[in-house]
């Protein structure tokens, strides 16, 4: 049913601490192998050798720059993958049912056997989160590992999505937003963790940590340090300055 | 966005067919027999027509049957409702006006209203899209509507009506193009799409790979936006004005009907085509496109 629940009973989703993210791309790939092997079909990829090398992925990490009005650029390194709303804007507009957001946990999936590759969902979507597989017509997302994350037959650390377990900066962190007392609510709480486009009221469930501003370099310690050189550095800049 | 030739296709030809179909059922023109056979042939092949070729725009369409279940919350599924209803009513009320000789004046009517319906219930496809502001707008149901209507008037032999019609909607067309241009991306930016702004003026560094994907194939289209005024020219001058002149100065023979009509069609194509490739998604924001 592509009606959303009126509520769920966990918020489960992912913290992005843009402040430490990197950019190795990490998560990408740990992502793109988890997924390819497990929930629905694989995420194909054409020409992987060739010149036009394309292919669905469910997690992308863009790289930006914030410049201030004085002073240095910020780059900031920033995955991107579903934000499982919880006005997920793709669920009400699916003509099959395929797309659905699970009342226990939020978690936003696409059922395959049920959709049909109409796209649409892709275009209600505002962050990009959605991409139609090419070879398998049915449209892909990041189901936040939930063949992950209840799954027993794993060990207990490996219990959690792919992206988090292989991140090596710690930049994701996964959990119950809707718990106040859960780990990434205490960081979202403490970080000023924030929604992306909230203009358009979708009430992502994941958050941004935004990067910490850089320290501004003095002016002072930009002055020349030695105006006034003694001894062997004075005759030395007269002679120099001689030739 | 990507103006796929299906979809254009669909939009385009359904509406007119639709158009037609609907001033059929309130009588106009009053025609019986094998004229109205003609009529309801013309009427069905370009409905039935454009939502087959809607149906070549899936990736999975052995799931197209499932489309009928989600009324509840979907346009899409909406309008597959409405359509076949649409269809179905109209075909009663055909096969009583051709074979019998026997107007059913209800049916005929509430068959009209639904295919006016099925127009609506696509142009809501769009319109609920607050990812695309500039469809995202109240002219896009009229626009439809008028599109439908007006062609319907040119091919169902009603000059008088289709230059009204046709003369309000090119109005609208250039009131709903001021007012997108104007809107842009409806104060979603690239500082709004990444959080940033607090820092200062968000620029993209590096995409996150290095070829094409869906989603900039799908929604990153851009070849469209250089031609725009030529063809918004194009869309005015073909769609509209010709149609209407041609209406209501010329007297209407079948060979000023036919010019009237393939101009509209070849405008309405242009016009169609700008509707989607002009149209920007919010998601390339991410791209910096
Ligand atoms: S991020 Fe996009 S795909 Fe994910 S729930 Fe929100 S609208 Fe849907
Ligand atoms: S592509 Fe599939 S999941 Fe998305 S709206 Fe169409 S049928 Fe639903």
């Amino acid at each position: 049913m592509t009606t959303l629940p009126q509520s769920t009973e966990k918020k489960l989703g992912l913290v992005i601490d843009l402040d430490t993210c990197v950019g190795c791309h990490a998560c990408v790939v740990s992502c793109k192998e988890w997924n390819t092997s497990n929930y629905g079909a694989p995420l194909s990829d054409i020409d992987a050798y060739g010149a036009e090398p394309h292919g669905t992925f469910l997690n992308r990490v863009h790289s930006f720059e914030a410049q201030p009005e004085s002073g240095c650029s910020q780059t900031v390194h920033f995955p991107k993958s579903c934000l499982h709303c919880e006005d997920a804007p793709c669920v009400t507009v699916c003509p099959t049912g395929a797309s659905y957001k699970r009342e226990e946990d939020g978690i936003v999936l696409v059922n395959e056997d049920d959709c049909m590759g109409c796209g649409l969902c892709a275009w209600a979507c505002p962050y990009g989160a959605r991409e139609l597989d090419e070879i398998f017509g049915v449209m892909k997302k990041c189901t936040l590992c939930v063949d992950r994350i209840y799954n027993e037959n794993i060990p207990e650390e490996d219990r959690i999505p792919s992206c988090v377990r292989t991140c090596p900066s710690n930049a994701r962190h996964f959990g119950d937003l809707s718990n106040p007392e859960s780990n990434v609510s205490k960081l979202v709480a403490a970080r000023g963790g924030m929604d992306l486009m909230p203009e358009l009221g979708t009430k992502p469930v994941n958050k941004y940590l935004p990067p910490r501003l850089k320290d501004q370099p003095s002016d002072a310690a930009l002055e020349p340090q030695h105006n006034d050189a003694k001894g062997l550095f004075a005759w030395l800049d007269k002679a120099l300055e001689n030739i | 966005m990507h103006p796929a030739p299906s979809v254009i296709a669909f939009t385009t030809l359904s509406g007119l067919g639709f158009g037609l179909l609907a001033f059929l059922g309130i009588g106009l023109p009053p025609v019986t027999g094998w004229v109205a056979f003609v009529f309801f042939f013309l009427g069905y092949a370009l409905a039935v027509g454009g939502l087959l070729a809607s149906v070549a725009h899936l990736a999975n369409p052995k799931n197209a049957i499932k489309a009928f279940s989600q009324w509840r919350s979907s346009w899409l599924s909406r309008e597959g409702i409405v359509a076949v209803f649409a269809l179905l009513v109209m075909t009663v009320f055909a096969i009583a006006l051709i074979f019998f000789g026997v107007r059913l004046r209800l049916v005929g009517l509430i068959g009209a209203l639904l295919c006016l319906g099925t127009v609506f219930t696509t142009s809501m496809i769009y319109t609920q899209l607050k990812t695309v502001p500039r469809w995202n707008m109240w002219t896009t149901p009229p626009v439809f509507i008028l599109h439908a209507l007006g062609g319907g008037a040119l091919l169902a032999g009603q000059p008088r009506l289709a230059a009204v019609l046709l003369a309000s909607l090119g109005a609208l067309m250039v009131w709903a193009w001021i007012v997108g241009d104007e809107k842009g991306r409806a104060g979603s930016t690239m500082e709004t799409a990444t959080g940033l702004g607090h820092i200062g003026k968000v620029r993209l560094l590096e995409p996150p790979h290095s070829g094409e994907n869906y989603l900039l194939k799908e929604m990153a289209y851009q070849v469209g936006r250089k031609h725009a005024f030529k063809l918004r020219l194009i869309a005015f001058g073909l769609g509209i004005v010709l149609p209407v002149l041609l209406m209501l100065l010329l007297p209407v023979t079948h060979t000023t009907a036919l010019v009237a009509i393939l101009a509209h069609l070849v405008g309405i194509f242009a016009g169609r085509w700008l509707f989607f490739a002009e149209a920007e998604h919010v998601q390339a924001l991410y791209y910096g496109r």
